[in-house]
């Protein structure tokens, strides 16, 4: 019994993909650019056109509306998009200021113009802003791209906290030793979307 | 009062100024006069095409030959709005929300002038019909082309941001709000600017054309508050409705956005 789960996954010409999650785990994906991780996660999500077989805690996408499937599974892309004025305006409810702090962030960013962040700021917000939906699942895009190596544990570190309250992650990153610290287990997928268990990261 | 009437000569020699400036602007190389020359000569034989089909159309008023012309309008006004687009709904949707907008929104405005403004008898009468009609699909035309033209180039510009926002949970009107808004605005301007101006800045055409020929001022004015009225009603109607189910077609039922189903 999975509590996040594809079978057979077909999307835009990749697949087919199965893995399955239970509740609290992360599980690694690496791949080269190009092999249709991103994809993975927009199908995933419900964002692209998919086949097969998606579901969580027993329930297909099809069964409730895509917004509200959307808050369950988080898609975070590699860059965040931001579309108004101030940062705050940006989050459906507003962070913990724990969570902003564990990531090296002041309570008042909330309040800056968007055009004052950092790109690693706004990688850091990006996940702030869908944490804050209480996903079940979040689908990270190499989320730590754009981050020096103590912001990236920082980040790693609440990721974490949060799987160990039950959520679930998709991590898709190229650091073998990121994915070491994070991923006890997961997938390598190779050119063409050929998806296959990995036994070790490194 | 009768309209003192333009001979051909008259027009030929209106046309030589204008001939005038395509020289100096193709001495200048702005690579106008080419196009500048070709509109004049579209403007002329047109024209003079509409006036030899409307002559005969009021000389043989038959609610047939009415009919049959505004079919001709609808078309050539759908097609106006494609031609204008940068980005096409795939398998010709530009060109059936176009009809749809058009019909609805023009045909409904006409129809109230004729019939409940005006009050011709018949209604069809193709003296009244006619020009009304070509009015208000002419506005119409320009805001649904405008309308749609911003929301598509928009949407494709945009699909990160909008992507982002399905992601984090927004339905699909919630991520294209602003969007949406925007291409409506953007449709309304020119009908809003010129309500704005009318009679101030600008002399409009229709009422320039029933002064000239002789009738009481007032009587034209109120004409032409008849029709600005009008045809800011055709464009807002249309726009709203074409921009609505543009929106409708850029998502699939799952909320997804599908720039797929655009064509450059």
């Amino acid at each position: 019994m999975s509590d996040f789960a594809a079978k057979d996954l077909l999307y835009g010409g990749f697949g087919p993909v199965t893995f399955a999650l239970r509740k609290g785990e992360i599980v690694g994906v690496s791949g080269p650019s190009g092999c249709g991780k991103t994809r993975l996660l927009r199908a995933l999500a419900d964002m692209d056109p998919w086949e097969g077989h998606i579901e969580l805690e027993g329930c297909a996408p099809s069964t409730i509306p895509a917004s509200q499937w959307r808050r369950r599974v988080a898609y975070v892309p590699a860059e965040s998009q931001w579309w108004f004025d101030r940062v705050g305006e940006h989050f459906s409810y507003a962070p913990e200021a724990a969570d902003l702090c564990a990531l090296g962030l002041e309570p008042e960013v909330l309040g800056w113009p968007v055009a004052r962040l950092s790109s690693g700021e706004k990688q850091r917000l990006g996940l702030l802003r869908a944490l804050v939906n209480r996903p079940a699942v979040v689908l990270l895009d190499e989320p730590t791209a754009h981050l020096d190596a103590a912001h990236a544990q920082a980040f790693e570190a609440l990721v974490m906290g949060c799987c160990t309250a039950g959520m679930m992650a998709l991590w898709v990153a190229h650091d073998p030793e990121q994915l070491a610290r994070v991923a006890p287990r997961g997938y390598r997928m190779a050119a063409g979307g050929v998806w296959r268990e990995v036994d070790a990261w490194m | 009062m009768d309209v003192i009437a333009l001979s051909w000569r008259d027009i030929l020699l209106a046309a030589l100024p204008l001939t005038a400036l395509a020289a100096i602007f193709a001495w200048q190389r702005l690579g106008l006069s080419r196009t500048l020359m070709i509109g004049a000569a579209r403007t002329f034989v047109q024209l003079a095409l509409v006036g030899a089909v409307l002559k005969g159309v009021f000389q043989n008023a038959h609610p047939l030959w009415t009919f049959c012309f505004s079919m001709v309008m609808l078309a050539t006004g759908a097609w106006e709005v494609t031609r204008r687009q940068h980005r096409h709904f795939a398998a010709g949707w530009t060109v059936g929300l176009a009809v749809l907008g058009l019909f609805t929104a023009g045909f409904t405005v006409t129809l109230f002038a004729v019939l409940a403004l005006v009050g011709v008898r018949p209604w069809w009468s193709p003296q009244y019909a006619i020009p009304l009609l070509g009015m208000i699909l002419g506005n119409t035309m320009t805001g649904i082309a405008l309308g749609m033209d911003t929301l598509t180039q928009n949407a494709w510009k945009q699909r990160d941001v909008i992507e982002n926002r399905l992601a984090l949970g927004q339905t699909a009107a919630e991520a294209v709000a602003d969007l949406r808004r925007e291409s409506v605005r953007t449709a309304m301007t020119p009908i809003i600017n010129s309500l704005a101006v009318c009679g101030v800045v600008s002399l409009p055409g229709m009422m320039t054309g029933q002064i000239l020929s002789g009738s009481d001022p007032l009587a034209a004015v109120r004409y032409q508050m008849m029709i600005m009225y009008l045809i800011a009603t055709g464009a807002g109607f249309g726009s709203l409705l074409t921009v609505q189910l543009g929106v409708r077609r850029l998502f699939d039922s799952r909320e997804r956005l599908r720039l797929d189903r655009l064509r450059e």
